[in-house]
């Protein structure tokens, strides 16, 4: 299967001043089309730093990053928005809803940056909101939801372009266990049923469990890269 | 695009409605900018227009020559303080300055005019039988003096609006009655359609007017004979007015024989010289309010950049997001612009809106006529626009260039 992320030697320095904070020193990473990829390590060792590389939000200060084959780092501001907009779904430990726009109107925000159509855009949000099971809170404000609520709207939001990618730091960083589970098995179900490739940062092994494949890293370099017990039992799909 | 820069007008809106008491401090600077702007220009038009008005009451393209400074012995006269000009004069500029298309003169007097018991001081006029014409007066009744009365003297008089009200009861007919003026009996022959103020402020329709050869036979009594207050011309052509005067100087020095070094012993004046003094006069005016109005409009560009600066801070992390999902610099910058914009095209609307109110109110308060038209509501308008889009391009250019990361880790 073809590579969908590939990075060769990803190096990000932080200047602060006189200080020097290399926060990802030479990583190399080839991710396939359709795998579900944990990405662990303790604080500080660079996760979140990569993930912003990955999701075109960020560059890094050296080497190469392929998405789907093209060079990333040659692409101007408003291709890397492009990106964003029709390849990448982001989701963030603290939901990163805009307030007091309802939870239709966040879904929505991907396709009204797209341009379609406000009917088109109402559709697939209504349609992506109750893929995670949220029909019946679109007119919600993201304060009247819960936490567990907030990320599945944000989830719907980074699915709702139909994206390649989908990129989720710590989504469940804010969760409590019965949330974090419900979250959980909509990813999974995503990965399992639409092959949307996943990158999943977490600091709880369980969490981990649920992809099949684990990457540890540590001072900005990645220390272990391996198969999960579920990611072998996933295997012949991979093929 | 479209439906991008509705959708974005509408959040827009609902933004700003969140917080009305910011957005209409906000908007306060641009609306008193605009109001001001718009009743400024509309008292100016006003004044413009009732003035022009006034002029044009004087008649068509008319020249006034007034006696004026003689020297003699090196004393100097004041403005028609010496009789200098004389019927002659006139006989003769209409002969000799072939551009004249009329000349008249006229001499006028305050005196008491009596009828039935009223009794009244009003002007009168001693008039040439070109002067009406040349005045641009009109009859309401009755019509001017024939030749025949001037030969005779006849005791003939025309009233203007205000002699009429002053002498006659209301409904009674003026024309064929008999009035006393300085006990001379005099018989109404016309009465003359209002002109209403004079260019200087006077009321034109306080006039009785009266043959010239009767005024100075039979009521102002002769020091001078054939010695006027002031001759009138008039051209065809407005373009002819000043080569008219240039001639009519010529012809008036030689008659009058005065010497290279000499002053002129008369004065010309031209409309559009009278004209112009009240154009100057409200064009300083309009200047002023000009400088006030700009200053307030600054003052409220600067209140919609400073607010928006506040916001694009505030919204820090909404900007970032909006990145993270696929907005572009020109999504960001669009979205900002068009929040200015929407504040400062509400602020120049209700602007718009307290400067009519404002003209109006000058109207019946003040008594000043005031017009309102409408380019200046459309040039208010798209004012309006473009201080919303100078004033919003520094903050929407600041949010349209953050880094996304950078805005999405702004706490
Ligand atoms: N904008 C920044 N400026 C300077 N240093 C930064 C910046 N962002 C991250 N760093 C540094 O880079 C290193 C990696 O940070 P990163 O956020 O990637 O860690 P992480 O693995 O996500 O940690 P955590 O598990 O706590 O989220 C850290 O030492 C951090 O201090
Ligand atoms: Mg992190």
């Amino acid at each position: 299967m073809a590579a969908l992320i590939s990075c060769e030697d990803l190096w990000k320095i932080y200047r602060l001043g006189d200080v020097e904070v290399q926060a990802l020193r030479g990583v190399d990473l080839l991710i396939k089309e359709g795998e579900f990829v944990a990405i662990m390590g303790a604080s500080g060792s660079g996760k979140s730093t990569l993930m912003n590389i990955l999701g075109c939000l960020d560059r890094p200060t050296k080497g190469c990053y392929r998405l789907q084959g093209v060079d990333v780092g040659g692409l101007r501001a408003d291709q890397l928005a492009e990106i964003r907009n029709r390849r990448i779904g982001f989701v963030f430990q603290n939901f990163n809803l805009i307030p007091r726009t309802s939870a239709l109107e966040n879904v929505q925000l991907p396709l009204f940056y797209r341009g379609l159509p406000l009917r088109q855009q109402r559709a697939l949000a209504a349609e992506a909101l109750a893929r995670v099971g949220l029909q019946g809170r679109e007119n919600h404000y993201p304060s009247q939801l819960s936490g567990g609520q907030q990320q599945r709207v944000a989830i719907a939001r980074a699915l709702v372009a139909s994206p390649s990618l989908l990129l989720a730091d710590e989504p469940t960083g804010n969760l409590d266990t019965q949330s974090s589970l419900e979250i959980m098995a909509i990813l999974d179900r995503l990965n399992k049923e639409q092959r949307i490739t996943i990158v999943l940062v977490t600091h709880e092994t369980d969490i981990a469990a649920y992809a099949e494949r684990e990457v540890v890293m540590k001072d900005g370099r990645i220390l272990t890269d391996r198969k999960t017990p579920s990611g072998a039992s996933a295997l012949p799909v991979e093929a | 695009m479209p439906t991008f820069l509705l959708l974005t007008a509408l959040t827009a809106v609902r933004i700003l409605s969140r917080n009305r008491l910011r957005t209409g401090l906000t908007m306060l600077g641009i609306v008193i900018g605009v109001g001001a702007v718009i009743a400024m220009v509309s008292i100016g038009e006003g004044a413009k227009a009732a003035v022009a008005e006034r002029v044009a009451s004087m008649g068509t393209n008319v020249i006034l020559i007034l006696p004026g400074a003689v020297t003699t012995g090196g004393v100097r006269g004041g403005q028609g303080g010496v009789v200098t000009l004389t019927t002659t004069d006139a006989v003769e500029l209409k002969k000799r300055v072939p551009l004249l298309r009329e000349t008249g003169w006229a001499r006028r007097d305050v005196m008491q005019i009596v009828h039935g018991n009223k009794n009244w001081n009003g002007t009168v006029n001693g008039i040439s039988p070109g002067y009406l014409t040349i005045r641009g007066w009109s009859f309401t009744g009755g019509g001017p003096f024939t030749q025949q009365d001037l030969d005779t003297a006849a005791r003939v008089a025309v009233l203007g609006q205000t002699a009429v009200d002053n002498l006659f009861e209301p409904g009674e007919e003026p024309v064929g009655a008999i009035i006393r003026i300085n006990h001379v009996p005099f018989r109404v022959i016309g009465t003359l359609a209002p002109k209403g103020q004079s260019a200087q402020g006077m009321d034109q329709d306080d006039v009785i007017f009266i043959p010239f050869s009767t005024a100075e036979r039979k009521v102002f009594g002769t020091y001078f004979l054939g010695s006027v207050g002031a001759l009138f011309a008039s051209t065809e052509r407005p373009e002819d007015l000043a080569p008219a005067v240039g001639q009519i100087r010529e012809v008036l020095r030689q008659r009058h024989r005065l010497q290279p070094d000499q002053d002129d012993d008369f004065f010309i004046r031209t409309q559009v010289d009278i004209g112009k003094v009240h154009e100057d006069t409200s064009e300083t005016l309009t200047v002023m309010l000009f400088s006030i109005a700009s200053v307030s409009l600054l003052v409220g560009g600067i209140g919609i950049m400073n607010i928006l600066l506040v916001s694009v801070t505030e919204r820090t992390k909404e900007i970032g997001v909006r990145m993270a999902v696929g907005a572009t610099r020109r999504h960001i910058l669009i979205q900002f612009l068009v929040e200015a914009m929407t504040l400062s095209v509400f602020g120049g609307c209700l602007g718009i809106l307290v400067g009519i109110l404002g003209a109006r109110a000058t109207t019946v308060v003040a008594g000043w006529p005031t017009i309102i038209s409408p380019e200046t509501v459309v040039a208010a308008f798209v004012f309006s626009v473009a201080i919303g889009l100078f004033f919003g391009l520094y903050p929407a250019n600041k949010a349209a260039w953050m880094n996304p990361i950078d805005a999405l880790r702004y706490e």
